[in-house]
């Protein structure tokens, strides 16, 4: 199956800056892929470069087929920038009609399109009266434009509320289900966790971590932290059949690594009843992504 | 083209919410209106139609204001899209940079014609109303009004290479006010000194003409003066109106929109999202 994004060895240098090093990645149609990394982590760097806004230093770039930025592609790619603006005198109709007439699309979709983000009773005011989630609103409407069979979503759920952050994904997955490539960047792990097929963390310009959040899991092999609730007067006993454990306000505290993992489960399921309670914490969200983005290119 | 109609509807909606087109509208009809009921005074006697002696006044008008509301209107083109960020997202839409520019002058010059179309044309009614044999005047009129939309378009060029090369509001604003002062007052000034200092040698039999051809404000009013043969009522660098004929005239009338558009892509093309 032919992918819909190819990136092979790309780099970007600004002057002496390098934004971008050997970045690799390939995207199938259908795929939602996130791009992790902190501010300055070369993200939008990455993503201008996909959409042809800016060239390439060296690599090569292939976007359905086509170079990036030609008119085959651009006709194909679809892109919300971080903060969408618009011009504040139009209607979020107006700019709509006029996005897609330049897409050689029906201007009548307009409200359609503006229904299917909600923002369907807006549509006649003027956009410099909209929120900052109203107007990134208008900018997914039209990324929805045509079918696109690439979207390239920068920060595309900052400045929604959980609810619209929800319903946000949630066109997402129709969109990849009817086959179209998602590639979308965000500052965290929490907000693209069970919605991506796929999670790539840059670093400092570099691909630090690229899989799904178990694979990620996985290599990170985080340390498992775990809390025993004794029964009352088993504490001290318990703690002596697991070294390592503290004792914190009457629950012990202890972590392991991924491989010693059910060997503690067995033991502590040895103490019987003398346990009241297990509660297992495993690496968070955040922690994963810390340790890959921290970790500097190597 | 319908990528360009689209933009030039756009533009057209922002600068009839933005005001602009009542501004242009209300600044040619007022300044045409007080031309044509005050400037046919010293016209008795010198046997010239009516509408005549209005269209050179209006052509001393034309040649400040036209070029100052093209100025106004283009300065934000590119800088202000720069400014507000809605750039980068109409640059990943299937549509050429030019098509863009081409899109926003098309909408601007609609304005331009709009506001001249309306200024000469009350003048031209208060006029007939006052002297019948106006008709004779009409050829000029004419002239004068499709040379200022052209005057117009190669301002509003002017304006979105300012705008492409500044790519800030208010750097864009300000090389637009020096390109007008350049251009229409302190360019005729150097020239009228030079010719002064130059006591009818060389400059002033050859270069001078030259020099008011090669700018697009002079040459639009060369043109009309020569054209309508109302030059004997202006006076200044006017009277250079006799010795140029009018097909030299026209030429750089017609040019400049082509060439100030041109440049204004080229710069459009350097600016990097």
């Amino acid at each position: 199956m032919t992918s819909t994004l190819t990136i092979s060895r790309l780099t970007k240098r600004f002057e002496d800056v390098a934004a971008l090093t050997d970045v690799s990645v390939s995207v199938a149609a259908g795929e939602r892929v996130a791009l992790l990394g902190h501010n300055g982590a070369g993200k939008s760097t990455m993503m201008k470069i996909i959409l042809g806004l800016i060239p390439a230093s060296e690599g090569r770039v292939e976007v359905c087929g086509a170079a990036p930025g030609s008119r085959e592609a651009r006709r194909q790619v679809a892109y919300l920038p971080e903060n969408a603006a618009f011009h504040p005198a139009l209607t979020g109709e107006e700019q709509l009609r006029l996005y897609l007439r330049l897409r050689g699309e029906n201007p009548r979709q307009a409200l359609p399109l503006l229904e299917r983000v909600g923002l369907h009773a807006a549509a006649k005011r003027r956009i410099g009266t909209y929120s900052k989630g109203m107007r990134q609103r208008v900018g997914l409407a039209q990324a929805l434009i045509g079918h696109p069979r690439l979207l390239v979503l920068d920060e595309p759920t900052s400045g929604l509320d959980p609810v619209s952050r929800r319903d946000f994904y949630a066109l997402l997955d129709a969109l990849a289900a009817d086959g179209a490539s998602i590639l979308l960047s965000s500052h965290a792990l929490t907000e693209v966790e069970a919605r991506t097929d796929r999670i790539l963390i840059l670093s400092e310009g570099r691909k630090v971590a690229e899989g799904s959040l178990a694979d990620l899991r996985r290599s990170a092999d985080l340390p498992v932290a775990l809390n025993v609730t004794p029964r009352n007067g088993y504490a001290s006993e318990i703690a002596a059949s697991l070294p390592g454990a503290i004792e914190v306000g009457g629950l012990l505290h202890l972590t392991c690594s991924q491989s010693e993992k059910l060997a503690v489960f067995g033991r502590i399921a040895g103490l019987g009843t003398k346990v009241a309670d297990l509660e297992v914490l495993p690496p968070s969200l955040e922690d994963i992504y810390s340790h890959f983005s921290g970790r500097h290119g190597q | 083209m319908t990528r360009i109609l689209a933009t030039a509807d756009g533009e057209f909606r922002i600068a009839l919410r933005n005001r602009w087109v009542a501004i242009a509208l209300v600044l040619m009809a007022v300044f045409s209106l007080v031309l044509s009921l005050a400037g046919s005074a010293p016209s008795g006697g010198l046997g010239a139609d009516r509408l005549s002696v209005t269209v050179a006044s209006l052509t001393s008008l034309a040649v400040y204001l036209v070029p100052l509301l093209a100025l106004l209107m283009s300065f934000d083109a590119v800088a202000g899209e720069v400014e507000r960020g809605t750039l980068p997202l109409l640059l990943t839409y299937p549509v050429s940079r030019a098509e863009v520019l081409l899109g926003k002058c098309l909408a601007h010059v609609a304005i331009l014609a709009l506001a001249v179309a309306s200024g000469y044309g009350l003048a031209a009614a208060v006029t007939f109303a006052f002297d019948d044999r106006s008709v004779a005047g009409l050829p000029a009129l004419w002239r004068l009004g499709w040379s200022s939309v052209a005057l117009g378009a190669t301002f509003l060029g002017a304006g979105y290479a300012v705008s492409a090369l500044a790519r800030r509001p208010s750097g864009a604003a300000g090389m637009a006010v020096g390109l007008w002062l350049g251009l229409v007052v302190l360019y005729d000034l150097a020239l009228l000194a030079a010719v002064v200092a130059d006591n009818g040698g060389w400059f002033t039999t050859e270069a001078f003409p030259v020099a008011l051809l090669a700018n697009p404000a002079d040459a639009f009013r060369l043109f009309n003066l020569a054209a309508s043969g109302a030059s004997g009522v202006s006076a200044g660098v006017g009277g250079a109106a006799s010795v140029i004929p009018v097909w030299q005239s026209v030429l750089p009338v017609l040019l400049w929109p082509v060439a100030a558009m041109s440049l204004a892509v080229l710069a459009f093309r350097r600016v990097s999202p």
